[in-house]
């Protein structure tokens, strides 16, 4: 039962991006297409699979003292085997991801989650944890990606769908800098809004 | 090592060769650095500090000086580890980790140094450290040193013009911020989504410097 809620907190309830904005860096660097946001997605979703393993699993080993850089070696190794799987099966998508792979080392959300929950949970509890945070990053990035593909270029996961004529006179701020900015503030302000309404529970 | 060998392979640009100093390049990386690709408006490096430490100014200077100083030294050991270790061993795929294993342990080696020998700076950039070694900038400029192969002149250049950009951006949003705490703010927008906003706004801003070379 509470594998099932570890897992599913992190889509939505405790959203790394959407609640707790984390993992900023890379969410707005990355968005530009809905394939980059999977692609990205994906390697996050395994390193951070890996890691809360690894440190679940030796979550009685490591000493207290020297775990930051424990964590941080094992994050590492995932991140250079990512680096180098992706650039040997998917050159084009790590030409496009560029320097946002190996800075998946200094994600807030993978080291956080080590330290925040995998080094005092059991392994499988770790792993659903990272499932869910995995999951739950990857539909933030694939959402501001698809405001920001469709705005920005008319198209969503390389599908032509608003037309030519669109095309050629796109809202072509939404896929530079700026646009990532603008459109995750109001994304943030509508969940606040959202949270509003679900009432004064909390 | 001959002291000689040593200097000379510092200060050759690794790749191309050039062992001149080229102050119209030096120029395009300081300006480019700075303004057209500002690493937290152009290209999303360092966000975390940038809205965590950006609401008061005095701590937004002390964080950007640290993060200056940090730049420098990781930049100086990063460089060094790569081209003096990694690339004769043959052993560059393991830059990602030697990378951050250098950063985390300057980090640790900064503040023990400062809290010695300088309270009065350690307690003005003392907490911020800590807080550096996940900065992804600092990082960032590291692996861009790399992968751009800059010779460790342009590489120091390249890393302290990141680091002014960083405070600059920092600096204005801890002013822009200061002036938002009396704005009125739709209560849905408060805190988080409105300081995006802001660096949207700046971010467009900064666009305009786009034309100015690099």
């Amino acid at each position: 039962m509470s594998l099932v809620k570890d897992f599913t907190k992190g889509i939505y309830r405790e959203n790394p991006v959407f609640r707790l904005v984390l993992g900023m860096c890379p969410f707005l660097a990355v968005t530009t297409s809905v394939e980059n946001a999977l692609g990205m997605g994906a390697a996050a979703t395994f390193v951070l699979i890996c890691s809360n393993f690894l440190v679940s699993l030796f979550r009685n080993i490591i000493p207290s003292k020297v775990r930051i850089p424990c964590y941080i070696v094992i994050i590492a190794t995932f991140v250079t085997l990512v680096d180098m799987v992706m650039n040997a099966y998917l050159p084009d998508l790590h030409r496009s991801l560029g320097i946002f792979i190996p800075l998946i080392v200094v994600n807030c959300i993978i080291l956080g989650r080590a330290e925040g929950f995998a080094n005092r949970n059991p392994v499988l509890n770790s792993i659903a944890d990272a499932v869910g945070m995995g999951i739950g990053f990857t539909m933030a990035m694939v959402v501001l990606a698809s405001f920001r593909e469709l705005l920005g270029n008319g198209t969503w996961l390389n599908f032509n769908v608003l037309g030519s004529a669109y095309q050629n006179q796109p809202l072509l701020i939404a896929i530079l800098a700026p646009g990532a900015f603008i459109l995750l503030s109001f994304i943030l302000g509508f969940f606040n809004i959202l949270e509003k309404r679900k009432g004064g529970r909390q | 090592m001959n002291p000689t060998v040593l200097l000379s392979a510092l200060l050759a640009t690794p790749d191309s060769g050039s062992q001149g100093f080229d102050l119209g390049k030096m120029m395009a990386i300081i300006i480019a650095s700075i303004f057209v690709n500002n690493f937290v408006l152009a290209r999303f490096l360092g966000i975390c500090p940038f809205l965590g430490v950006s609401k008061e100014l005095d701590s937004a200077i002390g964080m950007g000086a640290a993060v200056i100083f940090v730049m420098t030294l990781a930049t100086l050991g990063s460089w060094a580890a790569y081209h003096l270790l990694l690339v004769p061993m043959g052993l560059t795929y393991l830059s990602t980790i030697a990378f951050i294993l250098i950063i985390a342990s300057l980090v640790q080696l900064v503040e023990m140094i400062l809290q010695k020998f300088s309270p009065a700076l350690y307690s003005a950039l003392g907490i911020f450290l800590p807080l550096i070694t996940t900065n992804c900038a600092i990082l960032g400029v590291a692996v861009l040193n790399i992968d751009e192969k800059y010779s460790l002149g342009y590489s120091l250049v390249n890393a302290i013009a990141a680091g002014i950009g960083f405070t600059l951006a920092l600096i204005l949003m801890a002013g822009l911020r200061q002036r938002l705490e009396l704005a009125d703010v739709p209560p849905a927008m408060k805190g988080k989504p409105v300081a995006f906003l802001v660096a949207g706004i700046m971010s467009i801003a900064f666009l305009g410097f786009a034309g100015l070379g690099g």
